[in-house]
């Protein structure tokens, strides 16, 4: 494959130099690209794709028919992360992992960051997430958010920004195994003279995250893993994990709450259940609690969360952290709690509420990128410099009807990584989620991540639902491996 | 185990096991009508009676002919026991359940899937189904390879072949149940060669015309149909399949071997037992047509009674001893 033509553009190249020559780390992948006859890493990509179909790797996509499945796209020019850059971004996430638990059980208990003035009441209190039922809850040894995939992107200058957290449901980290898997068969010679960091261990590391998080009294904890159903898009990601865990996986109508224990239907009458890794949101979790219509749920299984019989992980109530106004105040947060200065900085964020701050983003429309606090997954959200003057007028009067649920953002020049487009290796721009885990003592970061790439041409959308597709991510062990003797 | 974990690897199995026994079943008769005379009749018209789904077809079809029944049976999505639906179901079911089966498990049942879809979406099918008929059956030999070999062989695995062997008892009667006319007797205006041709074909759709031959050598009626329902060792035997079923059942709940155990393994070892000390002669004198039905209707029953024990969502939290204890409710 002719990489010569291959042009980094005006962006920040995850692979390339300004002056093309192959970054740190990505050396042997380069020269191995380059070697490829192009048919080669064409049929690789198919027998990639193919693989994945076989397996069954597939998400399913809201509003088309029910139970449509499609494969995630997948691109196998890997992104790579070199040892030191990745050192810096694992203290970061760590860090942030453990302000935001901090924030969340002081916000549910005696609320000092808002008394102090660093939050305001409001801001906290407003955001959908936030749940009043939640006060005074005490989740097993006082963690809140176990389970953290933020998303980082690169931006024009070279540096990691952490563009928003995802404190409910993080999705994707099945994506990140299975991409491995089929990596290391496709590209196996560079694949272990680059060094990279296993990915595999995840499954056993949230298996004892959950098992650590265990009620009293439970000694050896029944765990289990959440879902709302084959029909859900993550679906296959929570079978996947069970199944890596070697623990069930049960729907709400498999369990029930009885004599203040949550248990669930066997073939042998009712068993106990300990621990819950959940991909469910907070307001479907009991329609006894929350939403009296809710289909979904578990009817009482909050009481016996109360009562300390049952964890959640996450906690319900998490979300409240990863409400996008919330997250201006991530910062702050990190310097209350910790007296540290935050490692991975924010994007600059405008608060709508504000009202300084909303004039300038209605008066900079056409710069910025509007996002509705609420929301994920690339929905509700405007990017000014490529809607037309019509959505941004009709997302004018949005922020102006309801201001606190809109923040912007300055549009980023996301980086790129080169990426098989009709059969030619072009720059597309991808965005990172690392997945962190925190079962009370330490704080785990998956050594990889989830790299999300936008394959339409000049996208910045890098979301599933929008058109985006995946890539494996490289971090290597040190930054020596894979550049050959003679470059040393 | 959970329940509706069970119940999916129970119909997992079932609907896989219906997928091949379709494939058998068309297989034959296209081979059978092949072989008959024109003089003897429509030969589509009792093909689709034998399936049970006149109704069905007629509504979409109106009359059979050798096109519409190929479609109906092979890869009419909208027909409820057809290839490509059975291949989904077993799919859907395992899709479900997908952290309770090996990956090669879920594989196998996946790019079955996928091979019946995309062949679903050609007219080749109809036109020649021989090649798709053989590789729905190899693939089905393979599904079952992979879960003897890659599948812990405990209660979920015996839930698996529990649904599989009663699904083949009962698809095994029906072959039977559609070929009794040649069974019972010799028909009138058939010579004897082609006699034999036709009992040779449908002992090849089960795949026993070289074990039968082993066992009985020259082809006989009365000799096939023992052979099809009271052979001890043929895999696809009707006593055979009672016999492993019920192995599995009392797999799943341990009942020892002097209790009756639930009601399910009651009314399965009742019917096992019978086909344990059945007379091939007796069976034809009471009418070959009216035990197949009645036999039917008891597989349905075992069912039913597998679903009230072990499906259905149960309250209380279940001992051992009551579990036994709580049979003849």
């Amino acid at each position: 494959m002719e990489l010569s033509s291959y042009a980094p553009g005006a962006f920040y190249d995850e692979m390339f130099d300004p002056e093309r020559r192959p970054r740190v780390g990505c050396e042997l992948l380069a020269r191995t690209i380059s070697a490829l006859p192009d048919a080669d890493l064409v049929r690789r990509q198919r027998s990639a794709e193919r693989s994945l179909l076989h397996m069954g790797i597939t998400f399913s996509v809201y509003g088309h028919e029910r139970g449509t499945e499609k494969i995630l796209p997948f691109d196998l020019i890997p992104r790579v992360v070199h040892a030191r850059e990745w050192a810096k971004l694992e203290r970061g996430l760590a860090q942030r992992m453990r302000a935001m638990n901090l924030f969340i059980d002081d916000v549910y208990h005696d609320r000092k960051i808002i008394n102090d003035g660093v939050i305001p009441v409001e801001v906290v209190e407003s955001a959908a997430s936030y749940l009043p039922g939640c006060r005074g809850l005490d989740p097993p040894r006082g963690v809140w958010c176990h389970i953290n995939g933020s998303d980082l992107v690169r931006g024009g200058d070279g540096h990691y920004y952490v563009l928003e957290d995802n404190l409910r449901c993080p999705s994707g980290v099945s994506y990140v195994l299975h991409n491995r898997q089929v990596m290391k068969r496709t590209f196996p010679r560079v694949f272990e003279a680059s060094r990279v960091r296993p990915v595999d261990g995840y499954p056993s590391e949230l298996l004892r995250v959950l098992q650590n998080v265990r009620p009293r009294g439970a000694a050896t904890p029944t765990v289990v893993v959440l879902t709302p159903g084959p029909y859900n898009s993550a679906y296959s990601e929570h079978s996947f994990l069970a199944q890596q865990m070697g623990v069930e996986l049960v729907e709400p109508r498999d369990l029930t709450v009885r004599d203040g224990f949550v248990w669930m239907r066997t073939t042998r009458g009712l068993s106990r259940v300990d621990v819950i890794y959940r991909r469910i949101d907070d307001v479907f979790l009991d329609p006894l609690a929350f939403r009296p219509d809710s289909m979904l749920g578990v009817p009482g299984i909050m009481s016996v969360v109360r009562a300390g019989r049952v964890a959640l992980a996450n906690a319900p109530g998490t979300g409240v952290a990863d409400d996008k106004v919330v997250y201006a105040y991530v910062p702050a947060i990190i310097r209350y709690y910790l007296g540290e200065d935050p490692i991975l900085p924010n994007v600059p964020t405008f608060l709508c509420f504000d009202d300084k701050q909303r004039s300038h983003v209605l008066a900079n429309l056409d710069k910025l990128v509007v996002k509705a606090a609420n929301e994920s997954g690339g929905y509700g959200m405007l990017m000014g410099p490529q809607a037309s003057s019509a959505e941004r007028a009709a997302f004018a009067d949005r922020i102006k009807a309801n201001p606190r649920n809109y923040i912007a953002q300055p549009l980023l020049a996301l980086s790129r990584v080169p990426t098989l487009i009709d059969e030619q290796l072009e720059g597309r721009h991808v965005d990172l989620r690392p997945y962190v885990l925190h079962g009370g003592d330490d704080i785990f970061v998956l050594p990889g991540g989830l790299t999300r790439v936008a394959l339409k041409k000049g996208s910045f959308v890098v979301n599933s639902s929008q058109g985006g597709g995946s890539k494996d991510t490289w971090v290597l062990a040190d930054d020596i491996a894979g550049r050959d003797s003679a470059a040393c | 185990m959970l329940s509706r974990v069970a119940d999916a690897l129970y119909w997992m199995c079932r609907y896989a096991e219906r997928a091949e026994n379709v494939a058998r079943f068309l297989d034959v008769s296209l081979q059978v009508t092949l072989d008959m005379p024109d003089s003897h009749g429509d030969p589509w018209a009792g093909i689709i009676a034998a399936t049970g789904e006149e109704e069905s077809f007629e509504a979409c079809y109106g009359a059979p002919t050798r096109d519409t029944i190929v479609r109906f049976l092979t890869v009419d999505p909208e027909s409820e026991n057809s290839i490509v639906s059975c291949a989904r179901l077993a799919r859907d079911n395992a899709r479900s359940i997908r952290e309770s089966i090996s990956s090669e498990t879920w594989e196998q049942v996946n790019k079955w899937y996928l091979l019946v879809r995309d062949a679903a979406g050609s007219e080749a099918v109809v036109e020649d189904p021989h090649d798709f008929l053989a590789a729905v059956k190899e693939a089905s030999h393979l599904f079952v390879g992979v879960t003897y070999l890659t599948m812990t062989h405990g209660e979920g695995w015996h839930f698996g072949r529990l649904g599989r062997l009663l699904e083949r008892a009962d698809q095994t009667s029906r072959i039977v149940d559609a070929k009794q006319a040649l069974l019972m007797a010799r028909l009138p205006d058939v010579g004897a060669s082609l006699d034999e041709i036709l009992l040779a074909a449908l002992l090849r759709s089960v795949s026993a015309l070289e074990m039968y031959r082993k066992r009985y050598g020259r082809l006989d009626h009365t000799a096939v149909l023992e052979f099809l329902m009271l052979d001890k060792q043929f895999p696809r035997s009707i006593r055979h399949c009672l016999d492993t079923a019920q192995t599995s059942l009392r797999a799943i709940t341990a009942t020892p071997s002097h209790a009756s155990g639930t009601r399910p393994e009651r009314l399965l070892g009742r019917l096992a037992a019978e086909y344990e000390y059945a007379i091939v002669d007796e069976i034809v004198a009471e009418g070959l047509h009216e035990h197949l039905d009645q036999l039917q209707s008891k597989l349905n029953d075992v069912g039913a009674a597998i679903y009230e024990t072990f499906f259905a969502a149960r309250q209380e939290p279940v001992t051992q001893e009551q579990r036994q204890d709580d049979g003849p409710q």
